[in-house]
């Protein structure tokens, strides 16, 4: 017995060591450099892992599902140079177009020598952020605001309309963190500061934690920026249509282009249910007032509401009612995907292009 | 496992050694690894879409199914009997051997060739768990043969294991234009020409009147 545990133990120790010596010879490449889009980054990696787990390692996130076993093929880059010949392994996964361009998938990529990729601006600026809550207040009864203020990194860079992932830790019941998207609702003017505006959605994981767990001064996780619902850079005229926590997008938008004096025509249509359900209507008025182009709409669909002065019935009812013709116009959507979806077929049949309208739908 | 594996070495004991050549087809032919004793089906199923990866696959199979089984008949004759070990390590040693071979092999395919690399040794990491290849080195101790019938053996069981996986992407190759009916899309129809391929590798070994 004695023995024979020996001979076991001998064996795998001698095969452990030779190929760790193995490795150490064999697939040693040295350091290599990362050359990321042109050189906005330049990346020191040690070579011999994969251009996925590199990247990684960096801090630049890339998608990916099937934790690097090439089956999942989110993990797409486009590799310039110093890629290699295509690995077997990505070809089922590559359309010919995408072969054309070099992409390639990254985790089956091997860093062998100086590499050169691109990457897309919106992946390359997502981030792990950590962060304290400055301030948590009240909008209303069932919808917070969370100011963040980060700390590493200390700033963070995006464009209006991107949302961030919050991460819930462990708390309760609930043995695993979860990620929720947040859209951000401050202007990206303010570098140092995240707000986020958060509805508590019953039995919801993460907004359940905002509302009991998260106090004031304690440190939270978030990663971002993300998103393609994005204002573009334009000058066409405008149509928002939100409910319930889709202001913070808008939120951000209207200040940012405020800060920037952009004057493009801009309609807001924010629809509720009852009164309570407002928030931020002073500020928006204020601004409706102050800015020649932009006009904010709420509108509440609830029965009674007899001290209420302003439009009355469903979002969509009330679109129709205040859009013309859209000659050249964007629309602006976020909110759930029930007023979502009925938004699009009015502004449609309002003459709306599918490709004008943009959408951030709640999951 | 070891116990029943020692006592078919037993019976097997008495046969005599046949010739190498023998050996070979026997091993790729009639004693079909994979259609015969149905081992290595989980990347026979897998890999077997695409007539490239097959053969690459295939190819991967048939060095290391060769050299491990030489190694294995090495350790096992010269190692485990000596010590009175062969009965209680043979499997856990063989399984070691294999391991260790196919992540050797794979570094250095990839250092000296990465054309070689690309072709082959991106499969290898696939085949370190492949039972066909602890299979033929088991079945190799039991038909009693020594390093070099056990590397022929070896290679033999690997072309036969890429002879089938190679005609199984044929197969399937002429099937994408097939109206299958969709139970029995993917896996299903694949397991039932399996059977049919089977049947006629049990047609050669009724070539052998033993």
């Amino acid at each position: 017995m004695a023995l024979a545990t020996l001979v076991v133990a001998g064996f795998c120790t001698a095969f452990a060591a030779l190929l760790v010596v193995a490795e150490r010879y064999l697939l040693n490449y040295g350091q290599c450099k990362i050359t990321v889009n042109e050189g906005a980054r330049r990346l020191d990696v040690k070579g011999g892992s994969t251009l996925l787990a590199s990247l990684m390692g960096e801090g630049i996130f890339i998608p990916s599902a099937c934790g690097g076993k090439g089956t999942c093929a989110y993990c797409k880059v486009k590799v310039l140079d110093g890629g290699g010949p295509v690995v077997p392994t990505e070809e089922p996964l590559l359309t010919p177009q995408e072969l054309a361009d070099n992409v390639r998938i990254s985790c089956q990529v091997k860093v062998r020598n100086d590499i050169s990729v691109a990457i897309p601006e919106e992946l390359f600026n997502v981030r792990e952020y950590t962060a304290t809550v400055e301030r948590i207040r009240d909008l209303t009864y069932d919808i917070k605001e969370l100011r963040l203020k980060l700390i590493d990194p200390p700033e963070i860079s995006f464009t209006p309309g991107q949302y961030v992932q919050l991460q819930a830790p462990p708390y309760g019941d609930n043995p695993d963190s979860v990620y929720r998207a947040y859209s951000i609702s401050s202007p990206p003017s303010d570098e140092s500061h995240v707000e986020l505006i958060i509805r508590l959605v019953p039995g919801g994981i993460c907004t359940t934690w905002v509302f009991t767990v998260l106090k004031e001064g304690m440190e939270v996780k978030f990663n971002g920026p993300h998103g393609r619902f994005r204002l573009t850079a334009s000058d066409r005229a405008m149509v928002w249509i939100a409910g319930g926590s889709g202001m913070a997008p808008f939120w951000c938008m209207v200040r940012h282009l405020r800060e920037k004096n952009i004057a493009r025509a801009c309609r807001y249509f924010f629809g509720a249910v009852a009164q309570r359900d407002l928030f931020l209507t002073g500020e928006l008025a204020g601004l409706s007032k102050e800015l020649g182009w932009f006009q904010f709409i709420p509108a509440l669909s609830g029965k009674d509401q007899s001290q209420w002065s302003g439009e009355r019935g469903l979002i969509t009812e009330v679109v129709d009612r205040h859009v013309p013709c859209p000659d050249s116009a964007e629309a602006y959507l976020c909110g759930s995907p029930g007023m979502i979806d009925a938004s699009i077929k009015v502004l449609q049949a309002k003459g709306f292009g599918e490709k004008d309208i943009y959408f951030d739908k709640f999951a | 496992m070891t116990a029943g594996a020692s006592i078919l070495a037993q019976i097997t004991v008495a046969q005599q050694a046949p010739g190498l050549m023998a050996i070979f087809f026997a091993a790729a032919i009639t004693d079909n690894i994979l259609l015969t004793r149905f081992l290595g089906m989980c990347s026979y199923l897998s890999i077997s879409r695409q007539m490239k990866s097959a053969v690459g696959l295939g190819a991967a199979v048939v060095v290391v199914t060769a050299c491990t089984a030489a190694l294995n008949a090495a350790l096992y004759w010269h190692v485990l009997k000596p010590l009175g070990l062969e009965v209680s390590l043979q499997l856990i040693l063989f399984i070691i051997v294999i391991a260790a071979f196919v992540q050797l092999l794979e570094m250095i395919v990839e250092r000296v060739s990465l054309t070689l690399y690309f072709s082959l040794g991106v499969f290898l990491p696939l085949i370190t768990v492949n039972c066909a290849i602890l299979g033929a080195s088991l079945f190799m101790i039991n038909k009693d043969y020594q390093v070099v019938e056990g590397l022929v053996y070896g290679a033999g069981a690997g072309v036969g294991w890429m002879l089938a996986i190679v005609l199984l992407a044929g197969i399937r190759y002429r099937l994408r234009n097939a109206k299958i009916p969709a139970a029995l899309e993917g896996p299903g129809i694949t397991l039932i020409i399996s059977g049919i391929m089977a049947l006629a590798f049990i047609g050669f070994s009724g070539l052998i009147k033993s």
